[in-house]
């Protein structure tokens, strides 16, 4: 069952010559975890925009196409309707936090939802505790670390209780270890509560073992949409100016020269050791 | 060249940043300095143009101690690039934001023309150069300031976090900018954690954990010395990932680099095939 | 300046503290009326020492005392402006009730610095926000509010940044003349402006995705009720308010020189 659907989408911001995205038809299953990539411009925050209604409604501008989100035509409803089914989690963690505490913060989306104060303090907690920060939940937001800021939108998302959450360059501004972690936690969370994920990224060294769908996208169009493993091995996607985790590519490199390591794409470093230390395991 | 004595720098707030650090950078080097969020990296490099001062111990630019001099004097050799453009953004003209430096150092006006299209043309902006830099693009503006700190060409360049936010591409040609800039006899400081840059790069690393150095050497050397890299909370880069796990089969551990890997790969197998 | 440092929120627990805090402002605005009210130094006086044990209760007396020193140099301009006022006036004569009278406005100045001072050194930002929100004010107001003090050290920081990376440009804010130094913060602040603006750009767009304006009535994670000392505090504000009036209407104040 799709919980994202389009169509020839196809979207231009207001007063600008070219459209941003075009032509865009892509299908996201529930329970997915789909990594969409491409070089800076391709559309990527943009086609976000469009999932939970910012794009048309806050933004204007003109939308083409048709776009189905939880079974629900965005043109036709609110953000503050979608935002029920859709969370979205931006790129900058000290913007997307206005409250003086951190709990406070995570309850934001359900105050504005009207929801009971037994509830809303049910909810909360679940949601700090998924994302690990209910230690933390009574300090100021600027005290905490970027890593933790970020934790927090997940938790304020998850409060909500989406059937979708999508993250646009969660990690831009973050460290790698970090960033590890933060990848972990919306893993976890596809894992254990189906949740379907939409993940906005570059660095798919960390993260294209999550995920079991990849859609590259260039200069406002889909290039590639298709299984991890499969993507990730299309010149296209080299070509486009992806950069495709370091253990891929030494993979296409070796094979490229003869070398058999078997028929299945590494995505991460400990894959790539199986498959060399296989092929070059003393007989 | 910058030499670093004993410095300790410690916060109004108290804390203390730097815990006794010494270090020497000869001309023409070029160095990463790498380490966990609050190990003290952009604090260190804030003290080379004296933006901030120690509280003891001494640092020296080019045989001037950066107490004994303003921040202006010391910005004519020591251009910093900050992480976020558009922390220095706010000229009418890319041309005009490029100048803005050159006017402040007193340059004359014809210099400063040159030295202007001269910054345009190195970084491929001369398009732009009557365009209001707020409608740039997010790359485009960082290329602006990067052009404006180059546009007095000085000896030292400091890059604060120069990767967030880039894509592959613009990664791909910082890096070969870098390494022109390298080749002119710049001396370069990035401080960075983005570890598959940095091995891309191989200059000399230097690892910092809470206020002090805890290695210094080759790229290659600390990339893959899992120890250093697990105490200052740093992800080893993927290709060294792989070599370090495949010691058994008898590789070398200090790979970083991809085509190097490849060419040791492909020997091994073609010596199996035999 | 040392007159905010008397207005910034210490984390420190006290019964005052934990107050509510429009119990508290009303506290506030009766101390407010009962100054307004008189003219004559000894009410005055009772009202400024009246507030003493709350500051020692809220053990707040060390930068209460730095707001006094901070407000000292308004004071003293307010006693002289009115000493000179009074002065002309007199025919270019000092006398003994003209100077009791501007020591008297000096002292009701005094009066509503630190009776607010107690009340914003007690009272935290989340619990003024708070309160706001369960007020008649209606949310856009304390969102506001709230947010604004929330992004106020983000501010502060990113202010630094900019002057920092500026300086590195070769700017030099201390050089020049006066309209030269004027035109050097063009660059600080040209920067902050457009990143303010980028910011509320973010902020609206995440207010939007969680759902902003979905219910006409929004509730609230936490509650402020009252307590006991709320009640007490709330009987003390009413009794100097009633003693204030009273006295003003049937007991004539003596001034100073009266007495002496």
């Amino acid at each position: 069952m799709a919980v994202i659907e389009t169509k020839n989408l196809a979207y231009t911001y207001p007063g600008a010559t070219r459209p941003s995205i075009t032509d865009v038809s892509i299908k996201v299953e529930k329970g997915d975890f789909v990594l969409i990539t491409g070089p800076s411009g391709c559309g990527k925050t943009t086609l976000c925009r469009c999932f939970n209604g910012l794009i048309p409604h806050f933004y204007q501008g003109q939308l083409t196409g048709e776009i189905l989100v939880a079974g629900q035509d965005v043109t036709k409803h609110q953000t503050h309707e979608l935002a029920k089914h859709v969370g979205l989690v931006f790129q900058n963690p000290e913007n997307q936090l206005f409250a003086l505490s951190i709990e406070k913060d995570v309850a934001f989306g359900l105050e504005n939802l009207g929801y009971p104060r037994a509830e809303m303090r049910q909810r909360v907690d679940w949601a700090l505790n998924l994302t690990d920060i209910y230690d933390i939940r009574e300090r100021s937001p600027h005290e905490v670390s970027g890593g933790q800021q970020q934790r927090v939108a997940i938790a304020a998302v998850l409060a909500m209780q989406p059937d979708i959450i999508v993250l646009d360059e969660p990690t831009s501004f973050l460290d790698p270890l970090s960033a590890q972690k933060i990848f972990e936690v919306i893993h976890d969370l596809n894992k254990r509560l189906g949740l379907t994920v939409v993940l906005v990224e570059h660095r798919l060294d960390l993260t294209a073992r999550y995920a079991n769908h990849i859609i590259i996208m260039d200069e406002g169009r889909v290039c590639s949409d298709g299984a991890p493993r499969e993507v990730l091995s299309n010149e296209t996607t080299r070509l486009v100016g992806v950069g495709i985790p370091k253990a891929t590519l030494l993979y296409q490199l070796l094979s490229k020269d003869g070398m058999e390591l078997g028929n299945m794409t590494p995505l991460a470093s400990d894959e790539m050791v199986k498959l060399l230390s296989e092929a070059l395991e003393p007989r | 060249m910058i030499v670093v004595r004993d410095v300790r720098f410690k916060y109004p707030s108290g804390v203390e940043a730097i815990k006794g650090l010494s270090l020497t950078v000869k001309d023409g080097e070029f160095i990463a300095i790498m380490g966990q969020n609050g190990a003290g990296k952009t604090t260190l490099v804030k003290h080379i143009n004296g933006l901030l001062k120690p509280t003891s111990g001494t640092i020296a630019v080019n045989g001037v101690e950066t107490t004994k001099t303003t921040i202006a004097t010391l910005s004519k050799s020591v251009g910093f690039v900050f992480q976020n453009p558009d922390h220095q953004l706010f000229s009418e003209t890319v041309e005009e934001e490029i100048a803005f430096a050159l006017k402040n150092f007193g340059f004359d006006k014809a210099t400063i023309e040159k030295q202007v299209t001269w910054a345009l043309n190195l970084l491929s902006l001369e398009q732009y150069r009557k365009t209001s830099p707020f409608m740039l693009s997010g790359g485009e503006r960082k290329r602006v300031a990067l052009a404006s700190v180059l546009a007095w060409d000085p000896e030292i360049l400091i890059l604060d976090e120069p990767t967030i936010g880039q894509d592959h591409e613009q990664k791909e040609k910082l890096r070969q900018f870098i390494l022109q800039l390298q080749s002119q006899g710049k001396t370069i400081v990035i401080v960075t954690h983005d570890v598959e840059f940095v091995a891309e790069c191989n200059p000399r690393v230097i690892l910092m954990k809470e206020g002090k150095i805890v290695a210094d050497g080759e790229g290659k050397e600390i990339l893959t010395n899992t120890g250093a890299l697990e105490e200052s909370s740093i992800v080893l880069p993927q290709i060294a990932q792989i070599f370090t796990q495949l010691e058994h089969l008898g590789f070398p551990k200090d790979v970083i680099d991809i085509y190097e890997a490849k060419a040791l790969l492909l020997k091994a197998w073609e010596d199996r095939q035999t | 300046m040392s007159v905010f440092d008397g207005l910034k929120f210490r984390r420190v627990y006290s019964p005052i503290h934990n107050l509510d805090p429009r119990i508290k402002f009303i506290y506030v605005i009766a101390v407010f009326v009962a100054a307004i009210l008189f003219g004559q130094i000894l009410p005055l006086l009772a009202l400024f020492v009246l507030q003493i044990p709350f500051v020692l209760l809220a053990r707040v007396h060390r930068q209460w005392l730095r707001s006094l020193r901070g407000a000292l140099f308004l004071a003293t301009s307010i006693f002289l402006l009115n000493l000179l006022f009074h002065w002309i006036n007199a025919g270019y004569v000092l006398l003994a009730a003209d100077i009791e009278f501007s020591a008297a406005m000096t002292l009701r100045f005094i009066v509503l610095v630190e009776s607010f001072s107690v009340f914003f050194l007690t009272t935290s930002p989340d619990m003024l926000g708070l309160a706001l929100e369960q007020s008649r004010v209606p949310y856009e107001f304390s969102f506001a509010f709230t947010t604004a003090v929330r992004f106020v050290p983000v501010l502060a920081e990113e202010a630094q940044t900019i002057m920092d990376a500026q300086k590195a440009r070769g700017l030099e804010l201390e050089k020049g003349g006066f309209m030269k130094r004027i035109r050097n913060y063009i660059p600080i602040l040209i920067p902050l402006i457009v990143s303010a603006i980028r910011r509320s750009l973010e902020l609206a767009e995440a207010m939007e995705s969680r759902a902003w304006g979905a219910v006409k009535k929004r509730t609230n994670l936490y509650a402020l009720k009252l307590h006991r000392g709320d009640a007490g505090m709330l009987v003390i504000a009413v009794a100097i308010l009633a003693t204030a009036i009273y006295v003003w209407l049937y007991v004539p104040v003596p001034t100073l020189s009266q007495l002496l």
